[in-house]
């Protein structure tokens, strides 16, 4: 094995934050339509606060637009947030430069939504996987390389005598197998799946989810899972954000934000998973949001999800709830927290 | 009463670079007026090219029919006249697709793009046409339907867009509604309000749906029957609930294992081995035979045939007996 692997004591012990995320703001301009038109800005990340614990899974779930992706780039140190820090092992990344920069940036290691399109088609496997010992040449002296990277092809389920081949030889299954062998090239402690197994086939994202989950328990990798497949999200997470518009509205442990959900989006969202109110052992009655999110560029006044709250009163659109504990390590966005059932009219 | 519509034995191959791709080999199906069928596969399986065919949107060449017969409520469309095929889409069949944004035309307001279908087979005045499309996007329950009528597709979100889609298949009264993964680029949320909308349009006008996905759950949701399909076969038929609730393939049964549920937390998912086979050499006997836990000597040398597995069922395999009790994906 070429990384130890470590024990269900250590796993406990090494559960203190590895990265956290402090009052991250990430604001991209808009084009303007006019020359003087007034300035404005989509507000993709707006204030938000998480913590990725060591050898655990955070999963992140929300629609479209509330900020899921920019999170992942911002967490990968891909795009510097326009305010706030992101703390890997306690230190601010984007005040890193140079060599210390790029010891971290090691550290980690993104995983892409489209297997073809994020390897590059005129480079054979065995180049896509030597790139990252290119680039930090002290890791693995240059004799090893080739038994290392034929290593990782077996780590991931590849046969290292198709080195040669090009990503179009591949299904789409095996080339995700290619980004992963990629993104483990390093040693990363932290990995960050966008949604990394949503374009896959049904039989084929449960060989991918079990890798994951395999390589998790064998290198002690962190990982941060985003997707929208809702019950993938709970099968691999230890613990689980909800999103919304920018902010995060629920975090918890998986059981706390999905069997107990207490904001009324997190309830919504997940009774709208027909994949979830079949396999599930609780009841979840289908609660209909109307319409869309609102646009990030001028997200309503007050809680944000008060345009499509079924149980909005007039005080959540005059100001914003804080994120506040509800039970040991549950924290909710929501001036009336709890379970919806009972309260709909 | 004749079926809605029939397939008989279609057979569809694509000529590529490589060689000639085998997309559908031999697909039969029935539905009758007021029936739900879901067709369930993965990419490559021949579902959106069996949609395609019905509808007569195939680019041809590459594909070239091969053989078989569509018979919508018995008339030959694979032998109908470009005219006739042209009468019939719009008001007996018409088709939702995936991407929204495609389907409509970016720079026409989306009341002329529904309004035209009035004009065109009704002969409608501007005026009617424009009065009907509203009327039309009310039924699909857009909010304010008469001030959005003359706002462009990328006016609208995603959700809207595809209530439009809908809006212009169901304008002139369709028997027949094709959605071919109606859902995919959706939010959840979302999702559920189409689904909604398309399975109470259904139950209202007695209509025929054909609704083609590789989601499980949508097909449980929606559909009265599924068909599942494989490299360019249906494996297994039947209603939906006893189709998915007790597979007699080992294909159906492998899909609805991997799907995820609460009781596998924290344990691996049972997995089909492997990937679908190369379209462009399928091999003799059950194309799914290499990853098929069950699979011996007879199955890599003949393809199983469809037969009876019951009441309303079909499977297309030699082991349908032996699927509930002894099949285990490795995990």
């Amino acid at each position: 094995m070429l990384h130890t692997a470590i024990d269900n004591d250590e796993r406990a012990v090494a559960s203190s934050p590895i990265m956290e995320l402090r009052g991250i703001k990430m604001h991209y301009p808009v084009a303007k339509p006019m020359p003087f038109a007034p300035k404005k800005v989509v507000k993709a990340l707006d204030g938000v606060d998480l913590k990725v614990l060591g050898s655990q899974t955070l999963g992140i779930i929300g629609e479209s637009g509330c900020g899921k992706s920019t999170l992942a780039r911002v967490l990968s140190g891909l795009e510097k947030p326009t305010e706030g820090k992101v703390l890997f092992d306690g230190v601010d990344i984007n005040e890193l430069r140079g060599a210390e920069r790029a010891a971290m940036r090691r550290n980690i290691q993104l995983i892409f939504q489209d297997p073809y399109a994020s390897l590059d088609p005129r480079m054979t496997v065995e180049q896509i996987l030597s790139e990252p010992f290119e680039i930090h040449p002290d890791l693995v002296p240059k004799g090893g390389r080739k038994a290392k990277i034929a290593e990782l092809m077996e780590l991931v389920g590849l046969n290292p005598d198709h080195l040669g081949r090009y990503p179009h030889n591949f299904s789409g299954g095996q080339q995700q197998r290619i980004g992963i062998a990629r993104g483990i090239a390093l040693n990363p402690k932290v990995l960050i799946c966008d949604e990394a197994v949503s374009a896959l086939d049904v039989s084929v994202r449960a060989q991918v989810v079990n890798l994951l989950q395999d390589l998790q328990r064998e290198l002690g990798l962190s990982f941060v899972f985003i997707a929208h497949d809702l019950q993938i999200v709970r099968h691999i997470s230890d613990a689980v954000a909800t999103m919304y518009l920018g902010r995060v509205v629920e975090q918890g442990s998986y059981a706390q934000v999905y069997d107990h959900s207490s904001h009324p989006y997190t309830q919504a969202l997940l009774s709208a998973a027909p994949e979830l109110r079949q396999g599930s052992n609780t009841a979840r009655e289908l609660i209909m949001l109307q319409g869309d999110p609102p646009s990030p560029i001028d997200p309503p006044a007050g809680c944000r999800f008060h345009t499509r709250c079924p149980i909005a009163q007039p005080s959540c659109s005059a100001s914003e709830p804080d994120l506040e504990e509800t039970a040991q390590g549950h924290q909710v966005r929501c001036f009336f927290p709890g379970p919806l059932a009972g309260r709909l009219n | 009463m004749t079926q809605l519509l029939e397939v008989r034995d279609l057979r569809v191959q694509f000529s590529t670079a490589q060689g000639t791709a085998t997309a559908i080999n031999g697909v039969n199906l029935s539905l009758e007026h007021g029936q739900s069928l879901g067709i369930l596969g993965e990419s490559g399986s021949g579902k959106s090219v069996t949609a395609r065919t019905i509808m007569g949107l195939l680019d041809m060449p590459p594909a070239k029919i091969n053989g078989g017969e569509i018979l919508l409520e018995g008339e030959d469309l694979l032998t109908a006249t470009a005219k006739r095929r042209r009468q019939l889409t719009g008001p007996v069949m018409s088709m939702v697709f995936q991407d929204a944004l495609s389907a409509l035309n970016p720079v026409h307001p989306v009341g002329r793009q529904i309004g035209e279908l009035y004009r065109v087979h009704r002969g409608y005045s501007r005026k009617a046409a424009k009065a009907a499309a509203i009327e039309m996007m009310d039924r699909v329950r857009i909010p304010a339907a008469a001030s959005r009528v003359n706002d462009y597709p990328h006016q609208f979100s995603g959700g809207m867009r595809q209530r439009i889609v809908i809006a212009m298949a169901l304008a002139l009264d369709p028997q027949l509604l094709i959605a071919d993964e109606p859902t995919t680029a959706l939010d959840v949320t979302v999702q559920a309000q189409i689904l909604e909308l398309l399975k109470e349009q259904q139950a209202e006008n007695n209509m025929g749906l054909i609704l083609i996905t590789h989601d499980i759950s949508v097909v449980r949701e929606v559909t009265d029957q599924v068909a599942v399909m494989y490299a360019g076969r249906i494996v297994e038929q039947g209603p939906t609930a006893h189709v998915l609730g007790d597979p007699r393939h080992p294909y159906t049964l492998g899909l609805s294992q991997s799907v995820a549920n609460e009781d596998l937390k924290g344990r691996r998912l049972p997995a089909i081995e492997g990937s679908p086979p190369d379209l462009l050499a399928l091999p003799r006997g059950c194309s799914f035979a290499n990853r098929c836990p069950l699979a011996d000597e007879q199955c890599s040398s003949s393809a199983p045939p469809l037969e009876s597995v019951g009441a309303g069922r079909t499977s297309a395999c030699f082991h349908s007996g032996k699927v509930a009790s002894n099949v285990a994906y490795s995990n």
